[in-house]
């Protein structure tokens, strides 16, 4: 009686033994510690931003019981990422799943490790959806979400497949109510620039702006309902630069069409610092286009 | 593939039948009915201390009879309590292993949810004494489970993939997190309160 439903079990807890090793307890913030995963086995680990409250004192808790102190490498509140160097070697690397395998539906566990022991609960992909910008204007290369419960100190942990692959990390702090992951190729792209540069370089314009409501014939011939209006121009920022002036009104930048403040955001966050754009706007009822070279923000 | 799903619940609907033999209603004092879960088919039922509130017990089986029931010990640490019921051959759920749990496995809690009788949840192992969760009496083990245990759970079995009893129902520590004290733990309190050779 009930083999299918005991070898589902022993599959389940088989998969969290395979992924366990690579998660690790993260020490720094006062509460409740958090949780990673082993980036590298030469001590690179990757969190999430929100659970690293400290720059100092770090301590990483791995698979083996044992403790080592950690410094922080750098970490981006725009993607909720944050990548930690442990005074190890030797560290358990997980294996890492293609997100393009995982359909909604499937099987998947969420890992963590805010104790001694590695913790785990079931779930399935609830939404697989194409890139999107977190409110913070960070890139996400895929939009993954789960219903897996996020325990306390789970965030910074792995979503892992029914392989005891890693699909990305989870985060509780992106989207509230909502467990949301965070894909392997954004984890990539974010840990890459934090171990560069220390921290992910940013666009900078240099204009302070709201949103406004183009007027009907506008509105038309552009092909969308609202713009930037630029409210403040920075001394001898971009903006000034370009000769970008009061009043204003920003369509679309590097051909991407700004409707909000976040749009604006989203299309700086990309690797626009240093490059020379086209900046599309509305002056004094006509279209037109000026080149900016964006700068890069301190 | 849907030929593996449909073997899952057949799976999971005959291990809740199974258990719902050895699964009991216990009223006592003044709040809804808890439940509880024979241990020996010779009248002694397991259920939580907190279930226990007064010395006035009743245990109703599944067939229906309500029974005076005698309270012979009560842990309130453990939360767990031992009644004793006039009656014999009781159904009894086989006992298994709750030192060898692994996160990840499967486990499925039955009780009387909002007196709903005999409604099972059906989580995995979190971890063994959670250790994230200020709300868990430290010090003590415990199974902690993905499960949505609601008041009426107390005192139910915690069941494993084969249909076997690793715990007993304790509480909830918030909507998604089950607790339930682990047979091992059950058996030590017998052994301490009813002498070795009542826990078979």
């Amino acid at each position: 009686m009930a083999d299918t439903l005991s070898s589902f079990s022993e599959a389940l807890a088989a998969t969290v033994e395979t992924a366990g090793p690579g998660v690790v307890r993260v020490e720094a913030r006062r509460r409740l510690p958090a949780s990673g995963i082993v980036w590298s086995s030469e001590g690179i680990v990757v969190t999430a931003y929100h659970v690293v409250e400290q720059e100092d004192n770090i301590r990483i808790g791995l698979g083996d019981g044992e403790a080592v102190s950690a410094t922080l490498v750098g970490r981006d509140p725009t993607t909720d990422v944050a990548v930690l160097r442990a005074q190890a070697s030797d560290l358990p690397a997980p294996a890492w799943a293609r997100i393009d395998d995982l359909r909604v539906g499937h099987l998947v566990l969420a890992l963590g490790r805010p104790g001694q022991t590695v913790q785990a609960t079931l779930g399935i992909v609830s939404a697989l959806g194409e890139s999107w910008h977190t409110p913070l204007g960070g890139r996400m290369d895929r939009y993954l979400q789960t219903d897996v419960t996020m325990y306390p100190g789970f965030s910074g942990g792995p979503l892992v497949d029914a392989s005891g692959r890693v699909v990305g990390l989870n985060t509780t702090a992106l989207l509230r109510g909502v467990s949301v992951t965070i894909p392997a190729p954004t984890l990539q792209r974010v840990v890459q620039g934090l171990l560069a540069y220390g921290k992910v370089r940013r666009g900078y314009l240099g204009v302070g702006s709201q949103p406004v409501r183009l007027s009907a014939a506008l509105a038309q011939q552009i092909g969308q309902e609202t713009a930037l209006l630029v409210m403040s121009v920075e001394p001898g920022s971009p903006a000034e630069q370009a000769g970008l002036l009061l009043g204003d009104v920003i369509v679309a930048v590097a051909g991407e069409p700004v409707r909000h403040l976040d749009n604006l955001l989203a299309v700086l966050s990309g690797e626009l610092a240093g490059k020379t754009v086209a900046v599309r706007l509305a002056r004094g009822g006509q279209v037109q286009e000026i080149t900016v070279t964006i700068g890069e923000r301190a | 593939m849907p030929a593996l799903l449909q073997q899952l619940n057949a799976d999971l609907s005959s291990i809740v039948e199974q258990a719902r033999r050895g699964l009991v209603q216990v009223r006592s004092g003044r709040h809804g009915a808890g439940a509880g879960t024979v241990w020996h088919s010779e009248g002694l039922i397991i259920t939580s201390a907190h279930v226990v509130s007064d010395d006035r017990v009743e245990v109703v089986l599944p067939q229906g009879p309500a029974l005076e029931a005698r309270l012979l010990a009560r842990d309130v640490d453990r939360d767990v309590a031992a009644l004793m019921v006039d009656a014999t051959g009781l159904p009894t759920i086989p006992i298994g292993d709750s030192r060898r749990l692994r996160p990840g496995q499967m486990v499925l809690a039955l009780g009387h949810p909002w007196g709903i009788r005999g409604a099972p949840t059906a989580g995995v192992v979190i971890g063994l004494r959670f250790e994230g969760s200020p709300a868990t009496p430290s010090g003590r083990e415990w199974i902690v489970a993905s499960l949505h245990l609601r008041p009426g759970h107390s005192g139910g079995p915690l069941l494993d993939a084969h249909g076997r009893m690793i715990g007993i129902n304790t509480m909830m520590n918030g909507p998604e997190v089950g607790v339930a004290v682990p047979v091992h733990v059950v058996k030590a309190f017998l052994r301490e309160v009813l002498g070795p050779t009542s826990t078979g």
